[in-house]
């Protein structure tokens, strides 16, 4: 028999995919949009849950990783239209799967690199650091002039993907859909995985992941860079949602964001992510209607969460999450 | 007085032709309303309103919506204006790189963009777009007339900018037309607040004058702050580092600065006096450019309203492209890549008679100033 | 380079390091004693420079601005103190990031709520304003030579506060041994509402002062806030003398790499392209000697005895 929380998350899953499609078939294209940036925000945090949820290594500097998934997919993009070669005299692309390979590789590289300085570090410097690392890519791509510094860069036409028209709002959102549904199976996967058993043992208990001969640091980074490919490829699906990307995305109110919509939907839960993401959506887009002021309501909200209800909405529905 | 006949020619060809006409043209302004930037929207609103209130048009809906300065909310509103709310016309960005997430696409769904200000150099040349016009400027315009007229009096600049696109533009523009020695080139941080650094290498570099453009909050710290520093060599800049909406924050730290406007409020023709008299009666204080720009935008809206269906682009086309409208700037027409062809004058910084600061003109610069781009342009 | 320029840019690099220490010692010491990241700090820093531009354009005087902002900002920290974050002294750091997250989003908004979207402007007092002259030639304005001493006054005012008195005393023995000197019977509640106000108000203090110089807007804080935590990374989370050099090493780095750098580079670009390649690469600099500082002594250069 199913538990409630599976239960509830096999519902959650269900509806992501049939609001949008109800959406399209009554000609509402805007509710596919929403759906789909929920979609890929979901998709963005659960790869930050990798580390944090899993490893509880809590980054503060996930926008570094989306940031750079969003630019790999703009910059290949543009020199894929223009047809001027890149570097090395490689040529640029407008095939998403290659898109999306070279985002995540880029950063799962630069997750690698800064996981090697940080994860050093614990607690609150760990969490400083990761900052500080995204303020500085942040800060490169604001004053490095070649791909739009402060002004962002422009995607004129959606990226293709063999066989499907992109730029039907629907199409791309099942697009985003099915990686985010491949995103999970791979973080039930790694959950239950040797690999994960450690990662989660290392975080409840790193002396005595040590002393039966695991490295944690080993482990942690290779979940680090893990998780900062998976927010890459996020990164790169949200770049050909908005056919543009700026450093915003880098910014680190994105960082913040990315830990909110875990907390909201439930910490150290698979679908977390996703309800959170969710959530966030759904409140940003009523509470924006209602008021200008919908940023110091979202702070209530998340303060109240933070103070009362630490389960997030999961939480609330389910019941107390199973650690593990 | 224009838009009141603009009006009526509407109201008789609605009774001529009737179904052509009968949906409402509806036109989305996404503009920021808040943060730091938030004085240049709310002129461009402002100026764009007044001349839709003055054509009194019930057939024209605007739905206005606040990008806080953030390309991805710029991004989202304007998806949801052409896909929820459906709009025929977008207008409003203030900054180039929203303008640059928004537009083109935009205009790849088929909808017309009237620019109220921005004007990167990437949309004029040859990614120039039938769909697309600049009611404003070209981006480049008001520094190369800073570069023409430093030509006269001075030997050595300084000049700076912030790192970003526009910054680049805008010292590009600048080379372009001067000739002399360049003390330095410096480029600073976009949203830089404090600037002790580059005023002491201002300072220290021998320059005879400084060409500054820094938009918004920036000018106003690095103006103040200059005041503050003990140099003596004059600032000049485009008209965006001296306009109203920054002028009482500066305060006397800006008298005697010169800058490059298409308008200022001392223009001497019935069409700017009016425009100025009736912006003061509506709002209670003095227009600043954008808002003149917005209120330009908004009329060549309604003229093409008056004459052609918005469903129908060619025909809607062609009627904004003869821009026939009566500008508070003068002359104005479109050059071949749809941004403005016209005068730009010289301005200086002095105190009015009820001493609130402004621009006062002092000559003109540039007569029917073309941009750079527009050869680049194949329509 | 001149020397008027070198020591004109030393000085900005130490203004701009002075007023990280304000924000960053408040920071350190709250994470000493209670073991709390607050990202909320930025926000009692634009608090400051609110309270000072109100006070200010409605009673004429700059200083009596001064004093609102410290009472202000003390006052803000207190509440927040007793409504929020004493609930978080127990929790992990991950909770208390996301409260305190919240609470700039809080602040921020309802800061724009009270007095709107447009930046507000302080005038600099008239005793501090224009330029003085300085050894070979240079010129040095005022108001900022004042800013320098207001910090190397607190600095001295910390050190002896917690060198020297029953509150300091109080805190060191909070920063070694939490649980002991609640059992020593310390009203440890009392102290920490003192601490995170006292934190408060130096936030406060460099919001008012910062003020004058630039404007008065919402989210002013916010890259500050940053600075200060690669402040006290790089000083050693806990430790003040750490902030101090910390801060004065951010300030000076920085200040300096954006004059050389551009400078540097025109031996190998064009002068316009080595003036963009240099300011993005300044705009890095320090988070690179961050990354470089912590590879060798990954708790910083002063590592708090029990951070």
């Amino acid at each position: 028999m199913l538990s409630r929380e599976s239960l509830i998350n096999i519902l959650l899953a269900v509806l992501l995919l049939a609001v949008p499609l109800a959406a399209n078939a009554y000609g509402e294209p805007f509710y596919v949009t929403l759906a789909t940036r929920v979609a890929i925000l979901a998709l963005a945090a659960t790869g930050l849950n990798l580390a944090l949820g899993l490893g509880g290594l809590v980054s503060f500097g996930h926008a570094a990783f989306f940031g750079i998934g969003g630019y790999a997919a703009g910059i290949l993009a543009t020199h894929g239209f223009s047809g001027d070669p890149l570097f090395f005299g490689l040529s640029g692309t407008n095939q998403m799967p290659v898109i999306w390979l070279v985002a995540m590789v880029a950063a799962g590289l630069v997750g690698l690199l800064i996981g090697a300085i940080s994860l050093r570090t614990s607690g609150v410097y760990f969490i400083m650091i990761t900052l500080a690392f995204a303020q500085m890519v942040y800060y490169f791509a604001i004053s490095w002039p070649a791909y739009g510094g402060e002004d962002g860069l422009s995607i004129l036409v959606r990226n293709q993907f063999p066989g499907v028209n992109t730029m039907r709002p629907v199409n791309f959102f099942l697009i985003c859909y099915v990686a985010l549904m491949a995103a999970l199976g791979l973080f039930v996967l790694i959950r239950s995985s040797r690999f994960g058993t450690a990662l989660q043992a290392a975080r409840q208990n790193e002396v005595r992941v040590a002393t039966v001969g695991i490295a944690p640091y080993r482990i942690r980074l290779t979940a680090f860079a893990l998780s900062a490919a998976m927010t890459g490829l996020a990164g790169a699906l949200f770049a050909d949602l908005n056919r543009f990307v700026s450093p915003s995305m880098l910014s680190w109110h994105m960082s913040g964001e990315l830990i909110v919509l875990i907390i909201l939907g439930g910490t150290g839960r698979l679908f977390g992510p996703l309800a959170g993401a969710a959530l966030f959506v759904i409140f940003e887009y009523v509470l924006g209607g209602l008021t200008e002021r919908w940023q110091f309501f979202l702070g209530l909200i998340l303060l109240g969460t933070v103070l009362f209800a630490r389960g997030g909405l999961l939480g609330l529905l389910a019941g107390k999450a199973r650690h593990g | 007085m224009k838009t009141l006949v603009s009006a009526a020619t509407l109201a008789l060809s609605m009774s001529v032709s009737g179904l052509a006409f009968a949906e409402p043209v509806k036109i989305g302004m996404i503009t920021t309303l808040s943060g730091g930037g938030a004085g240049l929207g709310i002129d461009t609103r402002d100026g764009f309103m007044l001349a839709i209130k003055q054509a009194d048009n019930s057939e024209i809906e605007v739905i206005t919506e606040d990008d806080g300065q953030k390309p991805e909310l710029a991004v989202q509103i304007a998806d949801k204006m052409i896909q929820s709310d459906q709009v025929d016309i977008l207008t409003g960005i203030v900054w180039s790189n929203l303008l640059m997430a928004v537009a083109p696409s935009a205009v790849a769904q088929g909808k017309f963009y009237v620019s109220t200000n921005a004007a990167p150099a990437a949309l004029a040349g040859a990614n120039c777009n039938p769909l697309y016009f600049n009611a404003a400027y070209q981006n480049d315009n008001l520094h190369e007339a800073m570069g023409e007229y430093a030509n006269k009096d001075y030997k050595k600049i300084f000049i700076m900018a912030p790192n970003y696109p526009a910054g680049k533009d805008s010292l590009t523009g600048f080379k372009r037309y001067y000739k002399g020695e360049l003390a330095s080139e410096v480029y600073t941080q976009v949203g830089q607040t404090d600037y002790a650094a580059e005023i002491a290498q201002i300072r220290a570099s021998g320059a005879d004058a400084v060409f500054a453009f820094l938009p918004g909050g920036m000018g106003i710290a690095f103006m103040k702050q200059y005041a503050q520093s003990g140099v003596e060599i004059p600032v000049m800049g485009p008209g965006f580092s001296f306009s109203q909406d920054v002028l009482p924050a500066i305060g006397d730290a800006a008298l005697g600065a010169k800058a490059s406007g298409q308008w200022a409020p001392d223009f001497d023709t019935d069409v700017s006096k009016k425009f100025l008299a009736d912006f003061q009666t509506e709002y209670g204080r003095l227009p600043s450019i954008y808002a003149v720009q917005a209120y330009d935008a908004a009329q060549l809206i309604l003229s093409a309203v008056a004459k052609a269906d918005v469903k129908d682009t060619d025909a809607f086309r062609a009627e904004l492209l003869k821009a026939d409208i009566q500008s508070p700037r003068g002359d104005f027409k479109f050059n071949t890549n749809q941004h403005p062809i016209q005068d730009i004058y010289l301005t200086e910084v002095v105190k009015g008679a009820d001493g609130v600061l402004t621009n006062k003109t002092v000559e003109k610069i540039f007569d029917d100033h073309e941009d750079a781009y527009a050869k680049d342009c194949k329509m | 380079m001149t020397f008027a320029l070198a020591l004109e840019q030393l000085l900005n690099g130490l203004q701009l390091g002075v007023m990280l220490f304000l924000m960053a010692a408040g920071l350190t010491l709250i994470f000493g004693v209670m073991g709390l990241i607050n990202l909320a700090h930025g926000s009692l820093y634009m608090v400051g420079a609110f309270a000072c531009a109100a006070v200010a354009a409605a009673t004429g005087s700059f200083w009596l601005g001064l004093v609102a902002s410290l009472a202000c900002a003390a006052a803000a920290g207190a509440i927040i103190e007793l409504l929020v974050i004493r609930r978080l002294y127990d929790r992990e750091h991950l909770d208390q990031v996301l409260a305190t997250f919240a609470l700039i989003l809080i602040f921020s908004e309802g800061t724009r709520w009270v007095f709107g979207s447009f930046p507000l402007y302080l005038d600099i007092p008239p005793l501090l304003q224009g330029a003085v002259a300085l050894p070979g030639g240079a010129q040095y304005p005022v108001y900022r030579l004042a800013i320098i001493a207001a910090g190397a006054l607190v600095a001295l005012g910390l050190y002896v506060l917690i060198g020297k008195t029953r509150l300091g005393m109080r805190i060191r023995a909070g920063e070694s041994d939490r649980e002991m000197i609640g059992a020593l019977g310390v009203d440890i509640r009392t102290l920490y509402t003192v601490v995170f106000a006292l934190g408060a108000a130096l936030a406060g203090l460099a919001g008012a002062m910062v003020g004058a110089l630039q404007s008065v807007q919402v989210g002013m804080g916010e890259p500050v806030l940053i600075l200060a935590f690669v402040v006290i990374v790089i000083g050693g989370i806990g430790s003040i003398k750490g902030a101090l050099l910390g801060a004065l090493l951010v300030g000076v780095v920085d200040t300096m790499g954006r004059l050389l750098l551009p400078q540097l580079l025109t031996l190998f670009f064009p002068p316009s392209q080595a003036g963009m390649i240099g300011a993005a690469a300044a705009s890095m600099l320090i988070y690179v000697m961050m990354a470089l500082i912590l590879a060798v002594k990954p708790r910083g250069l002063f590592p708090a005895a029990h951070a």
